[in-house]
């Protein structure tokens, strides 16, 4: 069953670079300000396609 | 003072992939469809090789998949990693190359799983060349990705670009471990790894792309989309986080459940179990993050159609990461495993988490990036419901069968022997809800070709804005004289993310050379277990091909019904030769394992019957014909390089043996095809038949484990 090793070897390196990136996403302040991106990602810009203002999904003809 | 930039968002690589998700999808659930009907009606099976169900359930799974699901991840993640990165895809060629590369290798397999081409390994079937294209594409992706997220002008990376990050990185490892294989010639390989490790590395793989392939890439997408349909940020983005980094952490260890009862060491099984149960608390918490971003909003619930897609679709994910758990738990596993509660339980994920939020997601995107508006809501609500009936009525028949199995095939008569010893009447009685379950599935459909009729007009209505214009300040480099050694450091960052994720994906290179240190576990542990003869291994290689495990098992539980009804229970000794290996995960007809031995053991002349029609044998059965066995001459070209491969990987045939494999393998057929006959079955040149083969390989199955303990007595 040496396998065993070789899929937990595998995975704990998978893990070890997530570790990596959690720790980098803290040190670098990723998540020092946990709300405003919840906010910002529902503005797109200018985005000529979407009607402004409604973001009301209701665009429909059946009206 | 920032400089505002002017770019352009790729609208039309979003659209092919919608497009492909969509026309890959229906094609993926007609084929469910047929599946599910011609286990009413085995005259489905049309006694065509490429339409016969054992044949096309790999098609099935893998259409579904990496397909629908497949194309609509990569719908989402070209649609939102732009505007979350306020950048436009690293590469326009290497998007289309993406594209296009995924599509020809959803075609290749496609043509190649009903010709019987596979590996057999659940959802790992493609054949090699297919592999190592799946591998380029994936690469492909990768660049292309981590090269928008290096150009990106928005510094913080939402919680959804690390679903995708993570996505990428695992499925790469995932893959190319799972893959590794020696190739007999072009279309086939042999595994490095067999038996009991095999089936360690199959649902190490298995259950960590139902994890990443089918999870964290959507999760992605809910923390995406279904804030943006709602218009209001999610519940809590803090929860987000968490139940991002909790959720990878814990995911990958999960995998052993499958194999809960098996030969697997215990320990193993008990480690999967535990990381299962923990998997409840970010599953958990994501979905009610999820629901949650809509307090308030129910309102809009009741009349937007796209609002209710979401909302099942994280009613399922939840349902489904409840039922995963506790699936996982021994005792109840005993009874799930096998049985049809596996079936609906992933259907409740495919159809309610990946297919709901699919359209969900379609629905909202495709009147954007074509300014125009939905076709019509009334039938996009009609969709709506035709999908959640159909879900229910597909779920809850199975879960009903599969408490009908349970009940029949455990129960014991007071004297002690087995109500039900035949195991036909178990699957005629939970025929009534396959039938139904049908049902299910064809409402489910009906939805889609409404929607797909609905997209189209849709699309008819407006016109695609290939490329959104749009604008964004350059990424502002915040303290970047003070820190500039710092920032420089997290500026780089992301290419050492890449690096290190190359580096990973290497490791799956190493492990190519290491099958030489796997050799000495293939040395028997049971004295009688011996390498198949040359037509056996043939047998064991069409046994593949027919898809045979789609339905049988070859793993006795150690547990009494298990033992009364098919013999001896399974030891990981037995399977060290075994590539692939052949333990199945599903009971739609009965194990195998035991079939050449004790009172399970038929004829040879029984088997050919059996394979020629089993409605001869037994008039209820509804296993598929296999007439083309009878009449197809077996090609032994292929024995001299497969003993040569098997060797390699420590098989212990002698040194030269491949040149002389072939008279052996004659000598056997002769002497099969010579019992044939004296049993009364005339045909002209039945040794050279591929039914011989299969038959050969039927009448091992057992004979290794029987004859040690004869030895002990």
């Amino acid at each position: 069953m040496k396998i065993i090793f070789v899929l937990i070897a595998v995975s704990l390196l998978v893990a070890l670079g997530f570790l990596g990136a959690f720790i980098w996403a803290v040190k670098s302040g990723q998540y020092e300000d946990d709300y405003t991106p919840s906010v910002r990602m529902l503005f797109d810009g200018k985005t000529p396609s979407s009607s402004k203002g409604s973001n009301s999904p209701l665009h429909s003809n059946d009206k | 003072m920032t400089q505002v930039e002017r770019f352009h968002y790729d609208n039309a690589i979003v659209k092919k992939f919608a497009f492909a998700s969509l026309f890959w999808g229906i094609i993926g659930m007609i084929v469910g469809l047929l599946l599910a009907l011609q286990l009413v009606l085995p005259a489905l099976n049309f006694e065509v090789p490429w339409l016969t169900f054992s044949r096309i359930r790999p098609l099935h799974t893998n259409a579904v998949i990496f397909a629908f699901v497949g194309n609509g991840i990569f719908m989402g993640v070209y649609y939102s990693l732009q505007r979350l990165m306020k950048a436009r895809m690293f590469s326009d060629m290497l998007s289309n190359i993406h594209f296009w590369g995924w599509q020809l290798i959803i075609v290749s397999a496609a043509l190649t799983l009903p010709l019987g081409l596979t590996t057999s390994g659940e959802y790992s079937e493609l054949i090699w060349p297919i592999d190592i294209a799946i591998a380029l594409i994936w690469v492909i992706f990768g660049i292309n990705m981590f090269g928008t997220i290096l150009k990106r002008r928005e510094e913080h990376l939402y919680v959804a670009v690390w679903f995708y990050i993570a996505t990428w990185v695992t499925v790469a490892l995932l893959h190319i471990v799972r893959s590794i294989a020696i190739p007999t010639s072009m279309t086939h390989a042999y595994g490095v790894f067999a038996g009991v490790q095999e089936a360690l590395v199959q649902w190490w793989y298995g259950h960590n792309a139902v994890a990443f392939f089918l999870t964290t890439p959507y999760l992605g997408l809910m923390y995406y989309f279904l804030p943006k349909a709602a218009n209001r940020p999610v519940y809590s983005y803090r929860l987000s986080i968490i139940h991002f980094w909790a959720l990878i952490f814990i995911y990958i260890w999960a995998g052993p459940h499958h194999l809960l009862y098996t030969s697997l060491p215990e320990w193993a099984q008990s480690l999967g179990m535990v990381f299962s149960l923990m998997l409840i608390a970010p599953s958990w918490g994501g979905m009610l993050n999820g629901l949650l971003t809509l307090r308030g909003a129910w309102d809009r619930v009741r009349e937007d159609p796209i609002l209710k897609f979401m909302v099942v679709a994280v009613t399922a994910y939840g349902m489904s990461t409840f039922e995963g758990p506790m699936m996982s738990i021994k005792s109840w596993n005993a009874v799930t495993h096998y049985s049809d509660w596996t079936i609906g339980h992933v259907h409740v994920g495919a159809l309610g988490w990946n297919g709901m939020l699919t359209f969900g997601v379609i629905y909202w995107l495709i009147p954007r990036i074509y300014n125009t508006k939905l076709f019509s809501v009334k039938l996009a609500n009609v969709h709506f419901w035709l999908g959640t009936l159909g879900i229910i009525f597909y779920a809850i028949p199975l879960y009903w069968a599969a408490v009908v199995q349970n009940v029949m095939w455990r129960a014991f008569t007071p004297d002690g022997f087995l109500v039900y010893p035949l195991f036909l009447e178990t699957v005629t009685q939970v025929i009534p809800m396959y039938a139904i379950r049908a049902l299910g599935g064809a409402l489910f459909i009906t939805g889609v070709i409404l929607g797909i009729y609905n997209i189209w007009k849709t699309v008819a209505s407006g016109k695609l804005v290939a490329n959104e214009e749009t604008e964004a300040p350059a990424r502002l480099v915040h303290g970047a004289e003070d820190r500039s050694h710092w920032h420089r450091w997290i500026e780089r960052r992301p290419i050492q993310m890449l690096i290190v994720s190359l580096v990973l994906v290497a490791i799956g290179g190493i492990i190519e050379y290491l099958p030489m240190a796997f050799v000495d576990d293939n040395i028997p542990k049971i004295e009688t277990v011996k390498p198949y003869t040359p037509l056996e291994l043939q047998g064991r290689d069409l046994y593949v091909r027919e898809g045979c495990l789609g339905c049988h098992s070859q793993m006795v539980r150690p547990m009494r019904f298990e033992t009364e009804r098919y013999g001896e229970y399974s030891k990981s000794g037995e399977f060290i030769y075994d590539r692939p290996f052949l333990w199945g995960s599903k009971r739609t007809g009965p194990d195998l394992a035991r079939e050449g031995v004790g009172k399970l053991k038929k004829s040879d002349s029984w088997h050919y019957n059996h394979m020629y029609n089993p409605r001869n044998v037994y008039d209820q059965s509804i296993m598929p014909a296999y007439p083309w066995l009878i009449t197809n001459d077996l090609d032994i070209s292929s024995t001299p390089s497969k003993i040569k491969v098997l060797r390699q990987l420590g098989t212990p045939y002698e040194e030269g043996y491949e040149e002389i494999a072939n008279d052996d393998l004659m000598k056997q057929a002769k002497r099969i095809a010579d019992n044939l006959k004296k049993e009364g079955i005339e045909q002209e040149g039945l040794e050279n038949k591929e039914i011989v083969a299969l038959i050969a390989y039927l009448q091992r199955l057992g004979v290794d484990i029987t004859a040690q303990a004869q030895a002990q007595k």
